[in-house]
C-alpha cells in the first residue's frame, strides 16, 4: 500500500485523539489534524521506513498542540460535547449521557499534560513506552500523570454515581 | 522468598494496562483478590475506559471530512510521488497490501496458532446449547470494550446483517500466554459462524488470506497489525470467502490500536 493511504488510514484515530484533547471542539479539532496530515506529508522523506507510523504521526500531532497551547494561554474554549441526540438509549453496560458529562467535565478539567497521558493509553490504546516516546517524558513520568489522571476521573464518576465522594484508600 | 514491593496505585494501572512483569502481576493479582476495596477501585478505573471510548469512538465511524481526504489531484499525491512512496503501490485483490516491509510468515506457524485454535474454539462454543456466548449481543457496547481492553486493541463487531448473519455474542479466550476473542454470529437456519481474533508472535506482520480445512471447518484467515484473524464455518469455500472479505474490509478501516506495538514484551 502506498503511504498516503496508510496514513489516510489513520485520520480515524487522529480526530477521536484530537477531538478528546480538544475538549469535544469538532472544528478545532480537525484544523489540528489536518495541520498534522499537512505537516506529516511535507515531511515524509524524515520517516524512517519500518518505523511506527501511527506513534510519529501522534508526536507530530503532540507537537503541534503544544505549540497551539502555548500561543493561546486561555487554552481552547469549552464546547459541550454531546449533542442532545447522542444522549438517548444507552447500551447495556454503557453510561449514562449524564455520567459521560461528568466524565468530560473532568476529562477538561485535568491538566493538559495528563490529559495526554490518559488519551494515549486509556483511548487510544498504546504502551507506556510508546506514550512517553511520544512526548518525550520519561515512562515513570507517564505512570505518574496516567495515575493521577484515572484517580481524578474515577471519583468523578463515583461521585456522580454515588453522590458524596467514597473514600477508597 | 523475595521481597515483595508495596501494592501502588501506580501498579494497579499497570495491571490494568498489561504493563506488569508476569511476577508482579500475579502479586497484583493476589492482593486483589484479598483486598476487595483495591478490586473496586481498579472496576472503577476500567469503567472510566469504558467511559472514554464510549465518548469518543463515536468519531471513529464518523466520516471523514473532505478536506481531510486527498483525492486524486490534491498535493498530497504530489507530495507523495515527489518522495518516492507511489512506488510502493500496487493493487491486489481484495485490497490487501503486504508491503515492502512486512514480513510473510510461514503457514505451519499460523496453522498451529490461529487456525487449529479458532476451528476447535468454534466447535466448543458453537455447539453449546446454553453458553454458547459469554456476553450476548444485547450488550455488544459491552462485549466490545471489554474484549478490546483485554486485547489491547481497537475490536468492532463487524455488520454482517447483509450476508444474512446476525451477531450472538462473543467472550474472552485464552491463546497459550496471550489473550483471544471469539464473536459468533447466526443465520435464520442456524448455520453459525464464527470470528475469532488473538495476539501473537507475529507482531507487525502482514499475511494474505489463506484457506485451510480444520476439523471438518473452513476457516479463511489472516494477519495484518498484530492481529490474527479466522473466520470459521461450515460453509462451502465461496461463502465463506465472502464473510471473510466483509469482515476483512470492515476491520481494515480500524486496525488494530497496539498494532505496530511489541506483543512478546511482557
Amino acid at each position: 500500500m502506498e503511504l498516503p493511504d496508510r496514513v489516510v488510514e489513520q485520520i480515524p484515530r487522529l480526530r477521536r485523539y484530537a477531538r478528546a484533547l480538544l475538549r469535544g471542539n469538532t472544528p478545532a479539532a480537525d484544523d489540528l489534524v489536518q495541520d498534522c496530515l499537512e505537516r506529516a506529508l511535507g515531511r515524509l522523506h524524515f520517516w524512517r521506513s519500518g518505523s511506527d507510523l501511527r506513534a510519529w504521526l501522534f508526536t507530530i500531532m503532540h507537537n503541534l498542540y503544544v505549540n497551539q497551547l502555548r500561543r493561546n494561554h486561555s487554552g481552547p474554549q469549552f464546547v459541550e460535547l454531546l449533542e442532545e441526540e447522542s444522549t438517548v438509549a444507552a447500551p447495556g453496560g454503557a453510561e449514562s449521557a449524564t455520567t459521560l458529562r461528568e466524565l468530560q467535565r473532568a476529562l477538561d478539567g485535568l491538566p493538559a499534560e495528563q490529559r495526554e497521558v490518559l488519551l494515549l493509553v486509556a483511548l487510544e490504546g498504546l504502551r507506556y513506552q510508546e506514550a512517553a516516546t511520544i512526548l518525550g517524558i520519561p515512562v515513570g513520568t507517564v505512570m505518574s500523570r496516567l495515575a493521577r489522571a484515572r484517580q481524578q476521573l474515577r471519583q468523578q464518576l463515583a461521585q456522580e454515581r454515588d453522590g458524596p465522594l467514597r473514600r477508597v484508600k | 522468598m523475595r521481597h515483595r514491593a508495596p501494592i501502588t496505585r501506580g501498579d494497579l494501572n499497570a495491571y490494568l494496562d498489561d504493563e506488569l512483569s508476569p511476577e508482579r502481576r500475579a502479586e497484583v493479582a493476589h492482593y486483589l483478590a484479598t483486598h476487595p476495596e483495591a478490586e473496586a477501585e481498579l472496576a472503577e478505573y476500567r469503567r472510566v475506559d469504558r467511559a472514554l471510548h464510549q465518548l469518543f469512538d463515536p468519531v471513529l465511524a464518523e466520516p471523514i471530512p473532505p478536506q481531510l481526504r486527498p483525492s486524486r489531484r490534491s498535493p498530497w499525491r504530489a507530495a507523495a510521488a515527489a518522495a518516492g512512496w507511489l512506488l510502493l503501490g500496487g493493487s491486489l485483490g481484495w485490497g490487501l497490501h503486504p508491503t515492502a516491509r512486512a514480513p510473510l510468515l510461514a503457514e505451519q506457524p499460523l496453522s498451529e496458532q490461529l487456525v487449529q485454535p479458532a476451528a476447535f474454539a468454534h466447535t466448543v462454543y458453537t455447539t453449546d446449547p446454553r453458553h454458547p456466548v459469554e456476553v450476548s449481543a444485547a450488550d455488544e457496547h459491552h462485549l466490545v470494550s471489554w474484549l478490546s481492553l483485554r486485547l489491547h486493541a481497537d475490536l468492532r463487531a463487524p455488520d454482517l446483517t447483509t450476508l444474512g448473519y446476525h451477531l450472538v455474542g462473543g467472550r474472552l479466550l485464552p491463546a497459550t500466554d496471550r489473550m483471544a476473542a471469539q464473536f459468533m454470529y447466526e443465520r435464520a437456519d442456524a448455520t453459525r459462524i464464527t470470528l475469532y481474533l488473538r495476539r501473537g508472535p507475529w507482531q507487525e506482520a502482514t499475511t494474505l488470506f489463506h484457506f485451510e480445512h480444520s476439523q471438518g471447518l473452513g476457516v479463511f484467515y489472516w494477519v495484518e497489525g498484530g492481529l490474527g484473524y479466522a473466520v470459521t464455518g461450515p460453509l462451502a469455500q465461496g461463502d465463506l470467502l465472502a464473510l471473510a472479505e466483509a469482515v476483512f474490509q470492515q476491520l481494515r478501516g480500524e486496525p488494530a490500536a497496539a498494532a505496530a506495538l511489541p506483543v512478546g514484551s511482557h
